[in-house]
């Protein structure tokens, strides 16, 4: 596994690879491609977004432009329907809840296995490391049957459990590496003064341990806001969906609109799109060195 | 384990202490801090599985306990069914289209990214955009994009005055489709690896290629290219393990269809598994991608990633 505290932050504009100017032609050349790929990303997202404020008959003829007449209704409806606030927070709470628990059990967890010596700790690292091996879904069915067992079908909870029992690799991994790394003098000096382990973790690792527990949150909480498979299959309510639910439900009922279907896609995906351009430096860092040091 | 519990103290009597207090603070602590994660990784992570190696050798539709033992019969419809075959292909040319096609972008657009360039800054965060987007979303999205009514591809028909294909109802071409997709979502996070990596590299090596006359081209072919490579086999393998969990975009696009042609392992679990409450056949596909992830996760680590 990666060392995390010498592994350096993902900043592409500060670290040119050449110390050589680049010539005026390779920059147009780079500037066209960049230029293309940027526009292949973004023409799908900004026709859905203007899409929404069209009427069917003008998607139809005019699927690219501005629309000759904005139908603000398309949206104002949405935005004021009860559906929406409550798709947007349930997938809230179900994350929230989600990135709780993965933090506070995995931090204790791997809190454990950083710092204290006892009989088979190396063997149950690894059995936390197998659930990085495979996906929720291979085991699905059985699952199912499980949370239905324990009466939580259709629960909250019966999405957040499983959610944060699969998230508990990661997060005990990418904890474990970070409260190693962190100064052995630190808990020298500690353990002189009569400190205790509780009061270790408590008053000194966690404090400390900021730049991970933002790594391990937005990593769940990515992972929840946007999960489909373990909420498809525990949820039967429509009023406890959470909204990648909720889209689906939606496009099923208003197959043949699909402005309508384009605004609510819009609305539902706009939180996510403000988060990333707010927080985009933390994301994309957050995201990148998780997935590779898990 | 780490060194940082082993104490090293000046003196006895401190070294004593300390040893006292760090057993006396040892247990409380085990027994509160593992438990929770323990508990719920196993009753809803490892047990599941077990059962699901367990209800596969069962017919059984999900209520009461499962008591119709019909052996490996249920792993024999598996792979005599060509809908399941179909979804092995299509994982295999995901994984394909990743190798062939997303590395390479990725590479290329983070070479330039990471070269001097004004708004490099702009164009990653762009480029990076569709991987923060959930997959059902995206599936949505190019849903609209591929309508050969009121889609993108429409509109770029009429534009060209030609009919509108319907690509994902065609069952041949909807899988290229939706690799498509896979592709557009997912490279941003690939690119981001191959920067990290670039950033990585020792500038001096590349400056001593100047100095000795080397080309652009040459550097990237000679310097760069070799010292990416655990870069590209880590790209290599999320492309693997990605491949192996597509579900979420599928349902969107086609839901697994037209007539099977665009079924992958897991939307194969979901409509003839899950969505019939064929919980022993489901299982058994569980299983069988279970082997297949944990085989490849083994094999991939130990044969290519051994150095890294």
């Amino acid at each position: 596994m990666t060392d995390i505290s010498t592994a350096q932050p993902i900043d592409a504009a500060s670290a040119p690879t050449s110390g050589q100017r680049i010539r005026a032609g390779t920059q147009v050349y780079m500037y066209v491609s960049l230029i293309i790929v940027a526009a292949i990303v973004v023409v799908p997202l900004i026709s859905t977004a203007l899409g929404g404020f069209k009427t069917l008959g003008e998607l139809r003829g005019n699927p690219f432009g501005l629309p000759t007449e904005w139908q603000w209704s398309n949206y104002t409806d949405i935005i004021v329907s009860k559906r929406y606030w409550l798709q947007m927070s349930n997938s809230l709470i179900i994350a929230l809840l989600t990135v709780f628990l993965t933090l506070t059990f995995g931090a204790m967890a791997a809190f454990c296995f950083a710092h204290i010596r006892f009989f088979g700790a190396d063997y149950l690292v690894n059995y936390f490391l197998i659930g990085l091996m495979f996906p929720a879904a291979t085991a699905i069915l059985p699952l199912y049957i499980r949370i239905r067992d324990l009466g939580l079908i259709d629960t909250y909870w019966g999405v957040v459990l499983p959610q944060v029992a699969f998230g508990m690799g990661m997060s005990i991994m990418l904890f474990r590496n970070y409260f190693r790394n962190l100064p052995s003098e630190l808990f020298d000096a500690a353990f002189v003064d009569g400190c205790g382990y509780m009061r270790f973790f408590w008053h000194i690792t966690l404090p400390l341990s900021r730049p991970i527990i933002a790594t391990v949150g937005i990593i769940s909480f990515v992972g929840s806001w946007n999960s489909y498979i373990v909420p498809l299959i525990m949820l039967n309510s429509e009023s406890r969906y959470p909204w990648p639910l909720g889209i689906m439900i939606y496009r099923g009922e208003f197959s043949t609109e699909w402005q309508l279907v384009l605004a609510f896609i819009t609305l539902t995906i706009l939180p996510t799109i403000i988060a990333f351009f707010l927080a985009q430096k933390h994301i994309i860092a957050g995201l990148t060195a998780g997935a590779v040091k898990s | 384990m780490s060194a940082n519990a082993v104490p090293s103290g000046n003196t006895l009597a401190v070294s004593r202490r300390r040893k006292r207090s760090l057993a006396n603070s040892k247990w409380p602590v085990l027994i509160l801090f593992l438990p929770p994660a323990l508990l719920l990784f196993t009753v809803l992570v490892i047990l599941p599985m077990g059962e699901a190696a367990w209800y596969s050798f069962y017919n059984w539709n999900g209520y009461g306990s499962p008591t119709q033992w019909v052996g490996w019969r249920n792993y024999q419809l598996i792979f005599r069914n060509s809908a399941f075959t179909q979804a092995l292909i299509n994982n295999g040319l995901i994984v394909l289209a990743s190798l062939c096609v997303q590395v390479p972008l990725a590479l290329w657009l983070a070479t330039m990214i990471s070269s001097r360039i004004k708004g490099a800054l702009f164009f990653r965060l762009i480029f990076f955009l569709p991987y923060v987007l959930a997959d059902v979303a995206a599936g949505m999205i190019w849903r609209f994009v591929y309508d050969g009514d009121f889609g993108l591809v429409a509109g770029i028909s009429q534009m060209l005055g030609v009919e509108p294909p319907f690509w994902l109802a065609d069952r041949d071409l909807a899988i290229y489709a939706i690799l498509g997709v896979v592709v557009w979502k997912y490279f941003g996070f690939h690119m981001m690896l191959f920067i990290a990596g670039l950033q990585a590299i020792d500038k001096s090596v590349l400056e001593a290629a100047d100095i000795d006359g080397a080309t652009g081209f040459q550097k990237f072919r000679l310097v760069t290219l070799p010292l990416l490579g655990s870069t590209v086999r880590l790209s290599v393998f999320f492309a693997v393990v990605g491949s192996l969990q597509l579900f979420d975009m599928i349902m969107p696009l086609t839901g697994g269809g037209p007539s099977n042609s665009t079924q992958t392992m897991v939307t194969f679990l979901y409509n003839f598994g899950v969505t019939r409450m064929q919980v022993g056949f489901g299982s058994a596909v569980g299983v069988v991608l279970f082997v297949i992830c944990v085989t490849l996760a083994f094999s991939y680590k130990r044969v290519f990633m051994r150095n890294d």
